[in-house]
């Protein structure tokens, strides 16, 4: 265990109090429309004042100076891999969750490819245990289908009673044109998002990266942005045609924004997230054979990457979400084809979020705060009355996350709180770090 | 992951004219008649993953004709068979005292990979569709046997180039020693893409637009399952492509005709062509022995 984990456990279990006063800081709080200066008032595991400076009446067992800092939300991070069941060596959801802590997280929300695959009350319920040792919320995404075989639909009933917050078979597509119709009118009497890995598999098989000038130059298979945005287009059709709702993951390519875009004019229940490797990189950042670069969907296009920070900015997309996929060095030090897909990143998404969007790209504050609260909060429900989340409203859980958005850092891989180390980041220098993580009213993560 | 050990060679790429010059002064100076002793007492590892006649006997003989002690690991019959990564394989050959390591691999980028991980040179014998750059040095190093200098030539490659180690190696080091470059074939074997491999590549689909004025022809071997596999008929292959006396009339008068080989005769080159007086097909295969000696000599650093 390293010192950094260590340190968030203790201040987790050594609280003093039940009440914490944070103050001196600014609030970004979008979905209250609130970007002013404010103190806040947490009360057992609840927010009980949101004040101008000075002006809580209620008393606090700790305080938390917030001067010179931004206060907003707990984040929320709709697809992370914690790896548990069945690949502990890669990530545990006790070193995911810390990890996801150091970034800010608050929430995560975690995929069911595991090994057995997350298609079952059991599972959820395996997951949501205690003894996992959960430092943040985790939100179960359980499995669209049964082993994620893409063939039989789950009980997406019982699976969201259990407490998964959506369905998907990601790392797959739902490529079946009857399943996904299925799936989304399923989706559409029970309310819960479909959640899509958009692929074509049958275009994009034996590709370990995007095609153009890096895949021909280095030799390497590479898929086209059409086996994403092909899928994305169908799904969209499908989510009108049958009022469902759909939530697009990971989405990489130009083209599929425009699908996106589309739906939402036509105010279809259509949503979609964007990785903060995929709105910095491009498949050129391969150089020659850095693993560390290969994940899915492949880094694409400097369009693509100028198209999706616009989107970014405009509200198209709905949140950033990390697609934290840790993976032992053993498994990243293979051959370019043979190397497993997949970066780690709950720890660079803030620092990666202002550094690209805010500095580089002049898109406010309270957009990136947006997208990291509110936004993936309305996507998977975190914000209605049972999670209360993505808001520091009266009565909303105590989450909150406090960064400087002038700090500045490097990022050392090594010093991860995640089990793996497989970031192409390890080395960057960014802006923007988190200086606390609060749950339920508890330090969690402290720097 | 360190840098590439001192003498490594993983790519024409990232070679510099001037890097290649002295390579290929190098091997001029390397006689098989005259023995020299450069690498007397190094081990060189051959670690083959794929089949491979001429690149591996050649690398062999180059290393013992300098006095090195060679060892042959291949897939088959090795730790490799019972799922040993690359990587431990590469460092328990270096535990065992191998000072240069010859790779032949069918992933792309598998020398890099061992590169990063052993500090000793890695020379890449054949990586994928990536690059091979021992054949475009005894290709440019056979070229010059023939004209004067590589500037200025005109150079045509037909055939498979997407899926071509071999065109990837020639490219580059052709390109870099300013050599005017006319890739042919079909787009399903020559994509557009191939154009910015290297700056100044003109693209053709008709062979004999890329024949015509050329001083080097030079043919890629066509393997008939990817045809079959891209769903281009054989039979138009051979019409469109396939080099014939008539179509070889349309370079000057005293171009040469190369092919890394294996070469498939009546695929890519009628029947009797590659026994033909423009052919010098034979002597690649002669000339890779020096320059394979020269590279070795240069991993060992001792590139005097």
């Amino acid at each position: 265990m390293t010192r950094e984990m260590t340190r968030a456990m203790t201040t987790r279990n050594h609280r003093k109090g039940n009440s914490l006063l944070i103050k001196g800081g600014h609030l970004i709080d979008p979905a209250q429309n609130i970007d002013e200066p404010m103190d806040i008032l947490l009360r057992d595991g609840n927010v009980v004042e949101v004040t101008l400076p000075n002006k809580t009446r209620g008393s606090a067992d700790d305080r938390f100076d917030a001067r010179g800092l931004i206060v907003a939300p707990g984040f929320i991070d709709l697809h992370v891999h914690l790896r548990e069941p069945g690949q502990a060596y890669k990530e545990t959801v006790a070193t995911g969750t810390a990890a996801a802590s150091a970034g800010g997280f608050t929430s995560v929300c975690c995929m069911p490819n595991t090994n057995p695959v997350i298609d079952s009350v059991e599972w959820v319920a395996w997951l949501l245990h205690p003894d996992r040792g959960a430092v943040v919320n985790i939100f179960p995404v359980a499995a669209a289908t049964l082993a994620s075989r893409g063939a039989t639909l789950t009980d997406f009933r019982a699976l969201h009673r259990a407490g998964a917050v959506a369905v998907t078979d990601d790392g797959r597509p739902i490529l079946d044109d009857k399943v996904m119709r299925d799936a989304l009118r399923l989706s559409s009497d029970l309310n819960i998002p479909i959640v899509q890995h958009a692929e074509d598999t049958r275009a994009t098989e034996g590709c370990p990266m995007q095609e153009g000038p890096t895949s021909f130059r280095l030799g390497l298979r590479g898929s086209k942005a059409s086996a994403e945005a092909d899928i994305v287009d169908r799904d969209v059709q499908l989510a009108q045609a049958s009022g469902g709702r759909l939530h697009v993951a990971h989405l990489s390519a130009g083209d599929s924004l425009k699908s996106v875009r589309r739906a939402k004019r036509a105010k279809a229940r259509v949503t979609c997230e964007v990785t903060p490797h995929h709105f910095t990189l491009t498949d050129a950042d391969i150089r020659d054979y850095d693993t560390r670069y290969k994940m899915n969907p492949p880094l694409r296009s400097a369009s693509d990457v100028q198209a999706i920070i616009a989107a970014l900015a405009d509200g198209t997309v709905d949140a950033i979400a990390t697609d934290h996929a840790p993976h032992a060095a053993y498994e990243k030090n293979q051959e370019f084809d043979r190397a497993p897909f997949g970066i780690t990143g709950s720890e660079t998404a803030l620092g990666l979020a202002i550094t690209r969007l805010h500095k580089d790209h002049a898109i406010p504050l309270s957009r990136i705060v947006a997208l990291f609260t509110s936004g993936p909060a309305r996507v998977f429900d975190l914000h209605n009355e049972l999670h209360r989340r993505g808001t520091l409203a009266k009565g909303a859980h105590a989450d909150v996350t406090i960064f400087d958005p002038k700090k500045r850092w490097t990022y050392d891989a090594a010093k991860s709180l995640s089990k793996s180390h497989n970031s192409p980041f390890d080395g960057w220098q960014f802006t923007g770090r988190v200086v606390a993580t609060i749950v339920s009213g508890r330090i969690v993560y402290q720097n | 992951m360190t840098t590439p050990a001192r003498g490594s060679l993983l790519s024409i790429e990232h070679l510099s004219s001037k890097d290649i010059g002295t390579l290929l002064q190098l091997a001029r100076r390397m006689k098989l008649e005259r023995p020299r002793s450069l690498l007397r007492g190094k081990r060189v590892g051959l670690l083959f993953y794929e089949t491979s006649t001429r690149t591996r006997a050649s690398f062999e003989v180059a290393a013992k004709s300098l006095g090195a002690i060679t060892t042959l690991i291949q897939a088959s019959g090795s730790s490799i068979e019972k799922g040993e990564s690359l990587v431990d394989t590469g460092a328990t050959l270096h535990a065992i005292g191998m000072d240069i390591l010859v790779v032949r691999h069918p992933n792309s980028g598998a020398p890099h990979l061992l590169a990063q991980h052993l500090d000793i040179p890695i020379i890449n014998a054949g990586d994928g569709m990536h690059e091979h750059p021992s054949q475009a040095l005894l290709d440019a190093y056979t070229i010059l046997r023939h004209k004067k200098k590589i500037a200025g030539l005109q150079v045509a490659i037909v055939g498979d180039i997407f899926h071509s180690r071999v065109a990837r190696s020639n490219i580059h080091l052709l390109s870099k020693l300013g050599a005017k470059m006319t890739l042919c074939g079909p787009p399903e074997l020559l994509p557009e893409l191939a154009a910015t491999l290297a700056p100044g590549l003109n693209l053709v689909r008709h062979v004999e637009e890329a024949v015509r004025g050329a001083d080097v022809v030079m043919l890629l071997r066509v393997q008939k399952e990817r045809l079959d596999g891209l769903k281009v008929h054989i039979y138009d292959y051979v019409t469109r492509y396939q080099m014939t006396p008539a179509r070889l009339k349309l370079a000057k008068r005293d171009a040469i005709l190369m092919h890394p080989g294996p070469a498939i005769r009546g695929l890519e080159l009628e029947g009797d062509l590659a026994d033909g007086p423009q052919s010098v097909i034979r002597e690649e295969v002669k000339n890779g022995v020096p320059v394979r000696m020269a590279i070795l000599a240069r991993a060992a650093g001792k590139a005097r």
